[in-house]
């Protein structure tokens, strides 16, 4: 068996989503640690350290290497899988009462990440992209903090922000216990532990991401 | 329970053959029996329709008694019909009120073409179990049925597995069309136990390799398969699939 086989087979294929989209989980506890800063209220100052040290340090910057790679997997994986299964059922059912046997947002999950795609297009060519420039032309110390207050003043950002934050709630919501049932961890006494880790992980990191931008939005924080 | 008859209205699949396009028919059928089951029910109107010089619904069906997997109706947008755990002939009549309007459906999916009406070809699942769901025995005297000690959990899961009737409803309600239930079941049962052993390796990966040949979907996890499955298959038995899946595919040359 090589590698390609393994990997291409429809068990593989789950591995590569299941193991990506934990390191994404993994990405996102850090993601949602650090911007959490700005809820100091103190000018962004403790924000704007950890943003320099993210943006500054080596290991960092090979992780966010790998992060793109991860990021580009699982995207690319779940496009094929997508094309894959409408596939495998050509004709579909004139009744199909589907929201008895399984949750939408399970149902949904590549409707739920494209819609993340659309988001993170938003999102990086904003805050990526522009601290990217500020680092490789010398505009330092850039400040992360005032761009995140004026960027979030508009409304439309605002809502953009959350809709991107409503579909990565339900999109966790299925994906953090999925991903272990992928990977062979199905036990009486471990998985309504990780269901509920994952609910509150989804909850959690969700509702942090939301208040961020409404913070800025209502004035809560400046 | 109390007793009564009921006029419905069924919305039918009817398809001439593999290659043609098939359609839905509207059916009455009148004073139908709360105890009748489902397929007594067809069997009525079918020899109304034969009565009448129609072309009688194909559809499939053997034991009648939920255990042999032929019955293959998916009835109002559910597999085997509003009843959990539980296969078409084993649906009742009283399932329904008089005056309803049931759609009938066969399995919808690209590895099982339909052949005629509700009637669709299965034998991918066959080929499935060809490529690896045996065990090897040797000839001779029957092996005495207690010689090897089984640890008691092994064997009731093996036996929970086993009680797969490889009737499809897993792929068809799959959004996937995915086999992924059926197959797991047909890992596990062999794998959980000492017989199952001298293949256990090949066992997986061979049939997991003639599953994608034959154009099932990919498991997403929805578990809509172990909610509608007629006899209960737990999805755990998919993450051992993974496990075995794993453990062979690394270690295979």
């Amino acid at each position: 068996m090589t590698w390609k086989q393994f990997f291409t087979s429809s068990i593989g294929k789950k591995f590569i989503m299941g193991l990506t989209g934990l390191f994404l989980i993994s990405f996102l506890v850090v993601h949602c640690t650090i911007n959490s800063m700005i809820f100091f209220n103190d000018g962004g100052e403790m924000f704007n350290t950890y943003a320099h040290f993210m943006s500054h340090n080596y290991i960092i910057r090979v992780i966010e290497v790998g992060l793109f790679a991860g990021l580009l997997a699982h995207i690319i994986q779940g496009l094929m899988l997508m094309k894959q299964n409408s596939a495998a059922r050509p004709v579909g059912y004139a009744a199909n009462a589907a929201g008895k046997n399984s949750k939408w947002y399970s149902r949904s999950m590549g409707l739920l990440g494209t819609l993340l795609l659309f988001f993170l297009v938003l999102h990086i060519s904003k805050f990526f992209v522009n601290t990217k420039i500020a680092l490789y032309s010398g505009d330092q110390p850039h400040n992360t903090f005032e761009e995140m207050k004026e960027y979030f003043q508009q409304l439309w950002v605002v809502v953009a922000y959350i809709a991107g934050v409503v579909s990565l709630f339900w999109h966790l919501l299925h994906g953090f216990p999925s991903a272990f049932q992928t990977l062979g961890i199905n036990h009486k006494r471990y998985t309504p532990i990780i269901q509920a880790a994952g609910t509150a992980f989804s909850v959690i990191v969700c509702l942090l991401f939301a208040l961020m931008p409404l913070s800025f939005y209502l004035g809560w924080i400046n | 329970m109390e007793h009564y008859t009921m006029n419905l209205t069924l919305k039918v699949w009817k398809q001439k053959n593999s290659s043609s396009q098939g359609a839905f028919e509207t059916y009455q059928v009148k004073d139908i029996s709360s105890e009748m089951s489902f397929l007594e029910m067809f069997d009525v109107l079918n020899e109304q329709l034969i009565r009448d010089g129609k072309d009688p619904i194909a559809f499939d069906h053997d034991c009648r008694e939920g255990i042999c997997g032929m019955c293959s109706m998916y009835i109002n947008g559910q597999a085997h019909g509003p009843w959990a755990k539980n296969t078409t002939c084993q649906l009742h009549m009283r399932a329904f009120k008089d005056g309803d309007t049931i759609v009938v459906e066969p399995w919808r999916a690209a590895a099982f073409p339909v052949i005629k009406d509700l009637v669709v070809d299965r034998t991918a699942f066959d080929r499935i179990i060809q490529a690896g769901g045996y065990i090897s025995v040797n000839t001779g005297n029957a092996v005495d049925a207690n010689a090897i000690p089984i640890d008691k959990k092994d064997a009731d899961d093996a036996f929970m597995a086993a009680a797969c009737i490889g009737c499809g409803a897993c792929v068809a309600t799959c959004k996937n069309g995915s086999a992924m239930l059926f197959v797991s079941a047909k890992v596990s049962q062999l794998a959980l136990l000492p017989q199952g052993e001298p293949e256990r390796d090949t066992r997986v990966l061979n049939m997991v390799a003639q599953m994608d040949k034959e154009g099932f979907g990919n498991c997403t996890n929805t578990y809509a398969c172990e909610a509608e499955c007629p006899k209960g298959i737990s999805v755990a038995n998919i993450a051992r699939m993974n496990r075995e899946y794993l453990r062979a595919g690394l270690k295979a040359d």
